[in-house]
């Protein structure tokens, strides 16, 4: 029961605090909070007291839901699907905390947007049907339009409609396979069903195979987004709040990265194995890519949003390399990432509230008014360009080693991504923090409120760079199974989960 | 004792994080207290860990893990500890040379704002150096090696407020990264070969691995090398030292001269193993060390500032490191490193001193006449540069330079051109020294001395001084006596040079050719400097040119300015808004166009509807009664 609850809670409590907001803004922003909070919670109770299973599956859930379609609401957890949920109520939880000051105007509205984005994500990572699954897909996007379009900046429509017509659009032609692989499948094994488990064993004719692939992969790409489908994601990171900012990148892409591990590669085995190279190619550009337009920018958040656009490109390279160590270096990418890129938005955001500009020419010598600020930055600047010790270096080179074994050209330039890294990288700092600062502008450091936020996430970002194992342990079952799922004399590996043998009593009761 | 050894790096960590957390509500004095005493105890721990280390018979190994790092798929490197002679003489130098110039630091830094943040950043790199000395594994002795980098990027732009020194820390930075990702390729084969990144187990798989001369340990080798080149500024990444000036001199001592630029020596006498088992690459080791020390000589000897003089002597004189390893020479370059760390920091040092004393004055011809101001700067400085400039027999620069002469020219894998290079480079590092000293020294005052320093200055001045003299008697040459206490220190890790048959009768005089040489340059530059002062102002404009290709180290910034910078932000410059988008802006500039049209049509105007409605029937019967 535990995992509807997980989305159950974010949409009561969003309904909750838009109500609310009638009363109290703080209410809602402490309503808010807690309910992130103790899904966060709950997560971490699972994690460390992870189920003993003899698949990789921790948990399961499933009732009919309308069982004339085949069509079921079942959920379904394993440890690539926890590390998920535990960032995605991390950075939620920080979302909360970095709009208390910033969102002024339609709060309670706005938390219910923030809560319903988030539930969306939580649904998207457990839901093992394909119809719900495009359910949480489409959940997720509303919402995140209106953060966008309300509480954005000064451009923010146009944004907006470009985030909103690019997702729907490539969702649209995932539906469309989704269908078409419900129908395939149906007619030739005379059961119609949605269930993703059922569909793993479905024998496709290759050609229609190939089609039905395609379909996922352009949501997927779009969303992660991969060159050239990236255009939406400098506007819409620009244009978003922080928080908003801080869920696109630190979550919204990640459910791309996501859909690739989950159903591309295992539903498609073939196919996957055939577009390889291509993909793993265009991930490679894209690395180089992003960080060529990323030096070039002189608006903050469009910088770091094109460093997504890099850093995203070792996702298709590792995803697209089979093996584990580059998968686990993806999953570690996703988490890193998540929390780097998510706390240089934070950065662009704090920035933003003292000196109402992202423009990085009227910023300069930021260190000496703003130490902590500036040491925070400087953290984080060194995780986007890979140091060892932080959180991401680990992923980057997981993935590096591991795509050295699948290719050796793609995995040299990507490695050269590394170089263009630290040159964008230490750009940001150079013309935020270095120099002499303009002799007009007084600023103030970092209040309390949000040097906590900084301080948890440098604080994980290091744990992640020198204790990355409990993480690549959680994830080694489940990443296990889709590797093997796509080799062929291994693939009766990736099975259904059996029935859930531990269920997680919560104090309190909400749900048990 | 050797459960200690963990402590050895970190405490510089702690004392690095206090710092930062703490740094600036701490109480001023307590800053120096923080960052020199943390050292200063991993000093101690290195010293008793040596005695132990030492007085045991057969050659020891230390090995400790603290935790598992990464464990996917076979890929399992730790934090974990090696400790053996090569590693304990390169902790032991970083800890001491670190100590002494930390208690520099307390006193040339004390009027700097940024004195708790300099602390932070000097332990952090300290931390950082001495992780990657004692790595088990090439991951974290990687991780070590970034680090390093970090910190040296942090304190070159350690006064961030100058956008020249930012410029000069992100150069230094970005130049280094290209070599990294060349050893980071060379990290993936190694995994890919050996299903291992542990330093040891490779030594002693890869003679099963690979023949003599295997095309993969030479491609190995040659990425582990373009790692060492950047780290050790040698060609064609050195042109990033000069700039790196631009921080305090104590870090320039520390990180630009004592310890992290030879870092790439210490990588490849890490991994010699696959060196000797590729023939090639070492033989370009050797060629890079060669070319490197004279281009590198050359530039030194037409610098203006101080301290540039010293960062090309500090090229120059890894390029001799590279020679040795180059001619497998390993304990030599090992050798030379040591004495390096104790004079070029005694130089760095001193220099930084007189810069202080003066204002804030680099240019050493507008210095002159300290030798009476300044007389422990003096001295100490003397002391140093004749160690640079190898004067012979009591100086420890001698004993540690002749090896490598001796053995570019007697070794199995030396050869004359080795040699020559060796020997001229030595003749020009005698001439650039004194032209330094004689600069700065002698003839008149020109800029008035503001600022004598203190004991906290002149103690480190003073050790290393005695160190840049003795050091050098605890290895001396054949033809005279035969003491070789630290080759044999390291020699069952690091094997003997095989030599040339029958030449041992040549080494008395190669010895004294060196010798001529070294006090031929010295003469030379008292003869150029002191007594025919306007000769050298002469030479200069005659020769424009030639002057400048050298000043400007030979011209490697601009040639990298327009093939790899211009290009570059060009590139980026030109697509900033991302031509990508464009179809999709035109796909909805043309919807938009369409739907403006239709719009049109609906002008709800009824004159155009029933024009429309009749043109429409027309041309509908028209069409009917045509086909």
């Amino acid at each position: 029961m535990i995992l509807p609850g997980f989305i159950v809670l974010l949409m009561m409590g969003g309904i909750l605090a838009w109500i609310a907001s009638q009363k109290s803004l703080v209410l809602t922003r402490w309503i808010s909070l807690l309910t992130v909070a103790l899904n966060f919670l709950g997560a971490l109770v699972v994690w460390l007291r992870q189920p003993e299973t003899s698949s990789s599956w921790l948990l399961d859930y499933s009732i009919p839901w309308i069982p004339q379609f085949g069509i079921s609401f079942h959920l379904a957890l394993d440890g690539l699907s926890l590390l998920m949920l535990l960032l995605t109520f991390f950075l939620g939880s920080i979302s909360v905390l970095i709009s208390w000051k910033e969102i002024q105007n339609r709060v309670g509205l706005y938390h219910f947007c923030l809560l319903w984005v988030l539930a969306g994500i939580t649904g998207v990572f457990l839901a093992m049907d394909l119809f719900l699954f495009f359910f949480f897909w489409e959940v997720m996007l509303i919402p995140m339009f209106f953060l966008i379009i309300i509480w954005g900046h000064e451009n923010s429509r146009y944004a907006a409609f470009k985030f909103f017509i690019f997702t729907q659009a490539s969702g649209l032609l995932m539906l469309v396979a989704i269908l078409g692989l419900y129908f395939v499948n149906g007619n030739q094994t005379g059961i119609y069903t949605f269930d993703y488990f059922q569909l793993l064993s479905a024998n496709l004719p290759s050609d229609i195979a190939m089609w039905l692939m395609l379909g996922f992969l352009a949501a997927f790409a779009v969303k992660l987004p991969v060159v050239p489908f990236h255009t939406w994601l400098p506007d819409a990171h620009s244009q978003a709040p922080t928080a908003g900012s801080l869920i696109l990148a630190g979550l919204l892409l990640k459910t791309g990265a996501y859909g690739l591990l989950r159903f591309v590669v295992p539903l498609f085995r073939d196919q996957a194995i055939a577009i390889a190279p291509w993909a793993m190619a265009i991930g490679v550009f894209g690395i180089i890519y992003g960080a060529i337009l990323a030096f070039s920018q002189t608006d903050l958040k469009r910088l770091v949003a094109y460093t997504s656009v890099s850093h995203m490109g070792f996702i298709m390279l590792g995803v697209f390399s089979f093996n584990e160590l580059a998968t686990q270096g993806v999953v570690m990418q996703m988490i890193t990432h998540g929390i780097s890129t998510g706390a240089l938005f934070i950065l662009a955001g704090f920035i933003y509230e003292r000196i109402h500009t992202r423009d990085i020419t009227r910023m300069g010598g930021f260190w000496k008014s703003m130490p902590f600020l500036g040491t925070c930055g400087l953290v984080f600047a060194m995780a986007s360009l890979g140091l060892p010790g932080l959180g991401n270096f680990v992923a980057e080179f997981l993935t590096l080693v591991g795509a050295w074994q699948a290719t050796h050209t793609l995995t040299i330039i990507a490695t050269l991504g590394l170089v263009a890294a630290t040159i964008y990288s230490l750009r940001i700092l150079q013309k935020v923090f270095y120099g002499t600062q303009a002799p007009s502008t007084v600023l103030v450091d970092l209040s309390f409120r949000e040097r906590l936020v900084m301080i948890v996430l440098v604080v994980s970002i290091l744990w992640l760079g020198l204790f990355p194992q409990p993480m690549l342990n959680t994830s080694q079952p489940a990443v296990k199974a889709i590797i093997e799922a796509s080799d062929h004399s291994r693939a009766s590996a990736y099975k259904p989960p059996t029935q859930p043998k531990l269920v997680i009593k919560r104090k309190g009761g909400s749900y048990e | 004792m050797s459960d200690l050894l963990w402590l050895i790096p970190v405490l510089p960590f702690a004392g690095s994080l206090i710092l930062i957390v703490a740094g600036t509500r701490l109480p001023k004095p307590l800053v120096p207290v923080i960052g020199a005493g943390s050292v200063g105890l991993s000093a101690l721990i290195t010293l008793l860990i040596g005695i132990d280390f030492i007085s045991q018979e057969t050659s020891p190994v230390i090995n400790q893990v603290l935790w598992q790092w990464i464990d996917v798929a076979g890929f399992s490197p730790a934090f974990a500890f090696h400790l053996d002679s090569l590693s304990l003489a390169f902790i032991f130098v970083i800890t001491f040379v670190g100590f002494l110039i930390h208690v520099y630091s307390a006193e040339f830094m004390s009027d700097d704002e940024g004195y708790a943040r300099f602390f932070a950043f000097l332990n952090l790199f300290v931390g950082s150096m001495l992780i990657l000395v004692l790595a088990d594994n090439l991951l974290l002795l990687y991780f070590g090696w970034e680090g390093v980098g970090l910190c040296s990027y942090l304190l070159i732009g350690f006064w961030y407020q100058e956008e020249k020194n930012g410029y000069a820390a992100r150069k230094a930075f970005i130049i280094t990264r290209v070599g990294d990702t060349a050893m980071a390729i060379g990290l993936f084969m190694i995994f890919k070969t050996f299903g291992n990144v542990n330093i040891m187990e490779i030594q002693n798989q890869a003679p099963n691995v690979w023949a003599m001369g295997s095309q993969e340990a030479t491609l190995i080798a040659l990425l582990l090398l373009g790692g060492a080149v950047g780290k050790s500024a040698q060609l064609p990444l050195q042109s990033w030292l000069p700039d790196a000036m631009a921080g305090p001199s104590p870090v320039s001592a520390l990180i630009h001269a004592a310890t992290m630029v030879t870092a790439g020596v210490y990588l490849i006498a890490r991994t010699h193993v696959i060196f000797e088992l590729a023939p090639t690459a070492q033989f370009v080791v050797g060629v890079i060390g060669a070319v490197t020390l004279l281009i590198a000589g050359f530039s030194a000897l037409t610098q203006y500032d101080l301290k540039r003089v010293l960062a090309y002597s500090t090229i120059s004189q890894i390029g001799y490191m590279f020679l040795a390893l180059g001619v497998g020479a390993w304990s030599s370059a090992i050798f030379h490193f040591m004495i390096h760390a104790f004079f070029k920091a005694l130089l760095f040092l001193a220099a930084g001193a007189v810069i202080m004393a003066l204002h804030h004055e680099h240019d050493m011809f507008k210095m002159g006449g300290l030798r009476k101001k300044l007389p422990v700067i003096y001295w100490t400085f003397l002391i140093g540069a004749a160690s640079l400039a190898a004067l012979p027999l009591i100086t420890a620069g001698f004993y540690s330079k002749d090896q490598i002469l001796w053995l570019a020219w007697a070794g199995e894998k030396g050869n004359i051109w080795f040699f020559l290079a060796a020997l001229v480079g030595a003749f020009i590092t005698a001439i650039y020294t004194f032209r330094m000293v004689f600069l700065t020294f002698f003839g008149a005052e020109k800029t008035h001395v503001s600022h004598v320093p203190g004991s906290l200055i002149n103690i480190p001045l003073i050790i290393l001084a005695a160190l840049s003299t003795i050091a050098g008697f605890i290895e001396v040459p054949h033809s005279f006596g035969h003491l070789q206490l630290f080759t044999d220190f390291l020699n069952p890790l690091l094997p003997a040079t095989t030599m040339q048959p029958g030449i041992e009768s040549t080494e008395w005089m190669i010895q004294l050719l060196a010798a001529v040489l070294s006090i031929g340059g010295a003469l030379l530059a008292y003869y150029f400097y002191v007594m025919r002062p306007t000769l050298h102002t002469q030479i200069k404009s005659a020769v424009p040119q030639v002057h400048n290709f050298f000043q400007l180290g030979w011209r490697f910034d601009s040639l990298y300015d327009w093939v790899f910078v211009k290009p570059f932000v060009y590139l980026s410059n030109i697509n900033k808004n991302d031509f990508v988008d464009w179809p999709y802006n035109s796909l909805v500039n043309v919807t938009g166009f369409i739907s403006r049209m239709f719009a049109f049509t609906q002008s709800g105007i009824l004159r155009w509807y029933l024009i429309g409605i009749v043109l429409g029937a027309i041309l509908i019967l028209t069409l009917g009664l045509l086909i």
